[in-house]
């Protein structure tokens, strides 16, 4: 025997199926979160610079004006008061967006990597939830760091305000999901991305009463709010931040919104996952 | 121990009944039955699109079929996927290694994906290194791997979890014959181990070289079944005389040399004779006052056993 | 004879500034993009010009109301889409010009050997440096035109001298395309591309565009001042404002001055890479 041979007691005797059906999501997240951890860096600066950006551009600097032309505040409150939740929502959704997308993509199409996962016990809705749970893990890191720097300057008052960061989550998780699935669905994905960002991701981003109250625009653009998981977000952050009225009907309404979106999105991320790995 | 020199009936890991799988109207596999064993080295030979790749991925179950029943390691891969796959080493056709990550790191995520502990494959991932050649590589990314390398390092992958079967999908497809050398060695050394192998191929030289038993499969069909030797033997002579006249007159002199031997092919560039004394037929060809312009006596092959077969061409 | 029309070109040339660096015929270049471009990719453009126009109907009509009328220059009272209007045409030309100056190009000079397939015949590095910055600017000009199409008969242009925004946009596409393909023919990785995208939105959000430098300190305005979107927003806002001064040269001397370095820069590089 060389000793380059191999010790073999068999994967018979090695391996732990009812384990695998059990923890495969979190050996897929474990993998994927240590894939992102090769650019912690870039990954740790982004998290902080982007809605930094926003933050001293948007709300300190046009506050500024916005403040001395608006005596009685937007909502009653200042307006980076006014900003905050809807900063935080719109940074966690996006950066969840993100990373639920690409590596569905990379995974499916550029580097195929599903399915050298899926060569393994593990199922493709276990590589789904995986993808999804690292990709929460990340949003989860920088809405926590959003947070504090949006508390830091004052744009936050309370602990009851902490309530933002599980709500803000539970919308990204829903949009994420369902965006995964639509990733998995789509076979001329060469655009897809850049065209989900420009169509999608900004028309949200600008069109959910992000910067100013949905109500003050026309009718056919509030539609594009009403849709947006942004905006119910958004609603619910600044009634928990600073009361902003909302009705217990609009706030049903918002919940069962967000829900029916995460049930809808796991549906279909779980059928195209494993119809796609089993083409 | 390989399985020719157990006398008892040996254990069947895969069998296969009228397996067929159809993508709308392309059927891919045309109702194929086979029988793998263990410790067993089996291969399917035959060309792109034979159906050799769809066939691979049904046993592995990541494909499901059209109809016919199939067992691996005696469970229905449509019922127990993960149950099979546990024990499966996959080398797909193309290399889905994770080109962010280093050749170690590669190693130990797909070993998590098994579930197995980080001690265990922290040793493991040693034995690997050495046994794919790769130890000055661990800390290298993969993108900054060779074709060969990357290779290996899919096959070692593979073997992290200590598999019943060890499936290689045109092991050696893209590398140069430097690399496919390294590449056979290793591959040999776990047939020594008692592993069973499963390899497709289009190259006769691979299949001669690392398996056991054939399957010569041509759209969707198997076309024969044996060992290399028993294939060549049943489907071809012992030797093949190969001449060439020019393009132009092969196919002129081809009656005259039709009724000189068992059997000729008249390919675009050359004339096969099939014969068991080749030397005396080519002495035959020259006093009968034809003058090739170069000939050649080799032993028979399976490219000949593949002509016979289909009437074309392994490698096109 | 078909050879002998080559080499006439080479022989025409001979001696010639440029030898070796400029065939003339960086059209090429452009008629490749062009063929290539048909294959499907129009959505691209158009995407690139929808863009600007979101979000000047985002900030333009629902943070305009919030903020009311914004002063540009003493007494001079403008509504907020007015004030926000050319800086997005300007950002809009930086962004359409550095995306194809920068992560179009890493992929042709990285992985597709593009170039080094065009250098080996009579192209030379600057036919290729013109005429992929040549296609950048055709780019930019289809977003001014379309950007002002809709901004102008709206009013939020002032004057017929508003139209003259959209040849600045293409100067400032010019300057950043040169500059962003010099970048791009220095950087090695993909995550030295990345920070192309690290830098533009902080360029957009602090150059000026969504309202007047003069609420920040000193030292902040003159270090924005020195930054080549602030100077793009200031060319195409006093256009379209109809507000022209002298300053407005100077601004363009900056766009000048970015041209010159990039295109001579980004040849000389080129030549390195390819034709040792």
């Amino acid at each position: 025997m060389s000793a380059n041979d191999l010790s073999r007691k068999g994967s018979l005797t090695l391996i732990d199926v009812p384990k695998i059906l059990r923890w495969g999501s979190i050996y897929i997240a474990q993998a994927r979160i240590r894939s992102m951890l090769k650019w912690k860096w870039s990954i740790i600066g982004e998290s902080f610079a982007t809605p930094m950006f926003y933050l001293l551009s948007i709300g300190i600097g046009i506050g500024k004006f916005v403040n001395s032309h608006q005596a009685a505040g937007v909502d009653g409150v200042k307006y980076l008061t006014f900003l905050a939740p809807a900063l935080l929502a719109a940074a966690c959704i996006q950066g969840a967006v993100g990373d639920a997308t690409f590596p569905v993509l990379e995974g499916f199409k550029w580097q195929k990597g599903f399915f050298a996962m899926n060569a393994t016990p593990i199922s493709g809705k276990q590589i789904a939830n995986g993808v999804l749970l690292a990709a929460m893990s990340r949003a989860a890191f920088g809405c926590v760091i959003y947070y504090a720097a949006l508390y830091t300057f004052g744009a936050l008052h309370g602990l009851h305000t902490l309530w933002l960061i599980p709500v803000t989550l539970f919308a990204a998780t829903s949009f994420a999901v369902l965006m995964m699935g639509v990733c998995a669905a789509i076979k001329n994905d060469d655009l897809f991305l850049n065209m989900v960002q420009r169509f999608l991701i900004v028309p949200l981003f600008l069109f959910s009463g992000t910067f100013y109250s949905l109500a003050s625009m026309p009718k056919f653009l509030q539609i594009i709010g009403w849709a947006s998981p942004l905006w119910h977000a958004t609603e619910v952050g600044r009634w928990i931040s600073y009361g902003h009225h909302v009705s217990a009907t609009a706030l049903v309404i918002h919940f069962s919104y967000m829900t029916i979106m995460a049930i809808i999105g796991f549906t279909f991320a779980h059928h195209h996952f494993t119809k796609r790995l089993a083409k | 121990m390989s399985a020719a020199d157990s006398q008892a009936t040996p254990e069947a890991l895969i069998l296969a009944k009228g397996l067929r799988k159809e993508y709308g109207d392309f059927t891919a596999v045309d109702g194929i039955d086979f029988r793998v064993n263990r410790s067993e080295s089996f291969g399917f030979l035959g060309p792109n699109g034979a159906g050799k790749s769809t066939t691979m991925r049904i046993i592995a179950a990541t494909l499901t079929r059209t109809s016919g029943e199939i067992t691996i390691l005696g469970k229905d891969p449509e019922i127990s996927g993960p149950e099979i796959r546990a024990h499966l080493g996959v080398v797909p056709q193309q290399d889905n290694l994770d080109n962010a990550l280093t050749v170690e790191d590669n190693l130990y995520v797909y070993g998590r994906y098994f579930g197995l502990s980080k001690k265990f494959i922290r040793n493991k991932i040693e034995e690997l290194l050495a046994f794919a050649q790769l130890e000055e590589k661990r800390s290298v990314k993969v993108e900054a791997l060779s074709g060969g390398m990357k290779r290996r390092l899919t096959i070692a992958r593979a073997l992290v979890s200590e598999p019943e079967i060890l499936m290689l999908d045109e092991p050696t497809t893209g590398l140069d014959p430097q690399a496919r050398h390294i590449l056979w060695d290793r591959l040999f050394r776990l047939k020594e181990q008692g592993v069973t192998l499963l390899i497709t191929t289009h190259y006769m030289d691979e299949a001669e070289q690392l398996c056991d038993r054939l399957m010569v499969m041509d759209k969707g069909k198997i076309m024969a079944e044996d060992s290399p030797a028993g294939l060549i033997k049943k489907y071809s002579t012992k030797e093949v005389l190969e001449v060439r006249f020019g393009a132009d007159r092969n196919a002129q002199y081809a009656d005259q040399l039709r009724g000189m031997c068992e059997r000729i092919e008249v390919l675009p560039d050359r004339v096969l004779m099939y014969s068991h004394d080749c030397e005396a037929l080519l002495h035959e060809v020259v006093s009968k006052g034809m003058h090739p312009t170069t000939s050649l006596v080799r032993r028979s092959s399976l490219e000949d056993v593949f002509l016979r077969l289909t009437g074309r061409s392994l490698v096109e | 004879m078909r050879e002998s029309s080559a080499v006439a070109i080479a022989e025409k040339l001979k001696g010639r500034f440029g030898e070796g660096t400029y065939s003339r015929r960086a059209r090429v270049i452009l008629e490749h993009r062009r063929i290539a471009f048909r294959q499907g990719h129009w959505i691209v453009v158009l995407s690139g010009f929808v863009e600007p126009v979101l979000y000047l109907l985002s900030f333009g009509y629902g943070v305009g109301k919030l903020v009311g009328k914004i002063q540009v220059t003493p007494g001079h009272w403008v509504t907020y889409a007015q004030f926000i209007a050319p800086a997005l045409l300007a950002t809009s030309a930086m962004n359409g010009a550095i995306y194809d100056s920068t992560w179009n190009i890493f992929f042709r000079l990285k992985y597709d050997g593009t170039y080094k397939a065009m250098l080996a015949t009579s192209l030379g590095p600057l036919d290729v440096a013109l005429g992929e910055i040549g296609w950048a600017l055709l780019r930019g000009l289809i977003y001014a035109v379309g950007f002002t199409a809709i901004v102008f008969p709206l009013g939020i242009m002032k004057g017929w001298y508003g139209l003259l925004a959209i040849p600045a946009a293409v100067v400032i596409a010019f300057g950043f395309a040169s500059i962003g393909m010099l970048y791009t023919t220095f950087a090695k990785s993909i995550a030295q591309m990345d920070w192309v995208n690290v830098i533009m939105l902080p360029l957009f959000l602090f150059s000026g565009s969504l309202y007047p430098l003069s609420i920040y300190p000193q030292w902040l305005r003159v270090i924005i001042e020195a930054l080549p979107l602030w100077h793009g927003i200031q060319i195409v806002r006093s256009l379209s404002l109809g507000i022209i001064q002298w300053s407005l040269l100077w601004h363009f001397a900056y766009f000048v001055a970015m041209i010159a370095i990039g295109l001579t820069l980004t040849t000389r590089r080129l030549r390195v890479l390819f034709m040792r």
